[in-house]
């Protein structure tokens, strides 16, 4: 162990190299107001459409379908509720699989009636039970959890409801997928600055601004809009998008290296999510009779950054809905994702530490 | 399953214990019936719910249901197979 490992990439990312020059660049350059017409507000202009341009080739959608909000969830709350404003004036339910992130839920319950479509034991939604009719189906990518990707063509086959999709799990590390007339994503996720979030619509959707508007450059945004930061963005999604390849490949190894050593080498363990149809850089494991908080802390102490789902780690004291849905132990839980630059030395010390910090948990307890 | 009460050999009060207490005390009173009788456990817990059954299969014993002890706490039933 040379420092502290940070194996909770999920939650955020460090901002990629490529985006550091062009965010202190466009700190000087991008201060103005880009609806002004005076020189410092065109160069202004011309920063934020090179961002909306860069954004929408590196993920194959039209500059006009894009639009940059103050974060995912921000964009998130947009695109679900702009989606569902016809369909809940009919009085039709929000459909959501029972897997989204608590963005999707909680807007869900803010717009009207949720209505939760169930996953099987690997966190997949089950196509067959979507309701034909909703304001709204909501379907995230790739599950943030435990990386499980979820059937979207399948989705959309069964419902005429307009498909919102939350891609902030996936966004920039896998490209987008093609069915979808909202989405999400969010830059802090893929090495890009926090505060800048995408919204995308697509060019013939039907939708509606659910909130206040505004008189900016882009009808769907409000406020004023943070352009160094959303050209950091830009620049650090093309960057993503370049690499992917050779890091999807390598960080997909490394979690089948932990998937393959925790279920060795730990008793009582239940690694959870789709083996391979996954996340390339996220596993979730859940261990018996172990404390999540404590996991956490433990593994912490010995330089080991997770996440975890469990009931204790929660600001709610309530199991991640995520694992109660899939119907999986929630409790002792660990969420790993790698970073972009996660090596094998990282991966393997990590899972030499795990089966020791949960023998240590046990014997507390007499176990 | 909800509704009349399951006749069990031992409940386990784990009402005020915080997870995942209520699954150690579970594994813990194992032994304490034969195999094939019922043990319950009795917890506020929310993860309790999701974890009791989680655990009867990982530690291949039977998941019955979820009742209501006597005083309405979430309880747990599980059947002793091995």
């Amino acid at each position: 162990m040379t420092g502290p490992t940070d194996l909770d990439g999920a939650s955020a990312a460090p901002l990629h190299p490529a985006a550091r020059e062009v965010l202190l660049a466009a700190l000087d350059r991008g201060y103005a107001d880009p609806r002004r017409l005076h020189r410092p507000g065109r160069e202004a202009r011309l920063l934020l459409d090179n961002a909306r341009g860069a954004t929408a080739e590196a993920l194959g959608v039209r500059p006009d379908e894009v639009t940059f909000t103050p974060s995912g969830t921000h964009a998130t709350h947009l695109g679900l509720l702009g989606l569902a404003a016809r369909g809940l004036r009919d009085g039709l339910p929000l459909a959501h699989t029972a897997v989204e992130h608590s963005a999707v839920l909680h807007a869900a319950r803010w717009g009207g009636e949720p209505l939760s479509v169930p996953v099987d034991h690997l966190g997949r939604v089950l196509p067959g039970e979507v309701p034909p009719l909703a304001a709204v189906m909501a379907c995230q990518a790739a599950n943030h959890e435990v990386g499980t990707l979820q059937p979207l063509a399948a989705v959309r086959e069964q419902t005429d409801a307009p498909l919102f999709v939350d891609a902030c799990a996936s966004g920039g590390r896998l490209p987008l997928p093609e069915a979808w007339d909202a989405a999400a994503l969010s830059a802090h996720k893929w090495g890009g600055p926090a505060g800048v979030g995408v919204l995308l619509v697509r060019k013939r959707a039907r939708w509606h601004h659910p909130f206040p508007t505004d008189d900016r450059v882009d009808e769907r945004s409000t406020g004023f809009e943070n352009v160094p930061a959303v050209l950091a963005a830009a620049a650090a999604l093309q960057a993503v998008v370049a690499e992917r390849d050779e890091v999807n490949a390598r960080q997909h190894a490394l979690v089948d290296v932990v998937r393959r050593r925790v279920a060795a080498e730990v008793p009582d363990v239940e690694v959870v999510g789709d083996p391979d149809d996954r996340l390339p850089h996220l596993v979730t494991f859940s261990c018996l009779y172990v404390d999540g908080e404590a996991l956490v802390t433990e593994l912490d102490r010995r330089g080991f950054g997770i996440a975890s789902g469990s009931a204790c780690t929660s600001s709610t004291l309530t199991p991640s809905h995520v694992l109660e849905a899939m119907g999986v132990l929630s409790h002792g839980n660990v969420r790993l994702s790698l970073q972009r630059d996660a090596t094998r030395e990282q991966v393997d010390a990590f899972c030499d530490a795990v089966p020791e910090v949960v023998r240590e948990l046990r014997a507390r307890v007499g176990l | 399953m909800t509704g009349d009460r399951l006749e069990v050999a031992l409940e386990l009060d784990c009402r005020d214990l915080p997870c995942p207490m209520p699954v150690i005390e579970l594994a813990r009173h194992l032994g304490d019936v034969e195999v094939g009788e019922l043990l319950a456990v009795v917890a506020h817990d929310p993860a309790a719910r999701v974890d009791v059954r989680a655990w009867c299969r990982m530690r291949e014993q039977g998941w019955v249901g979820q009742d209501t002890a006597d005083d309405g706490a979430p309880r747990y039933v599980v059947r002793r197979l091995g």
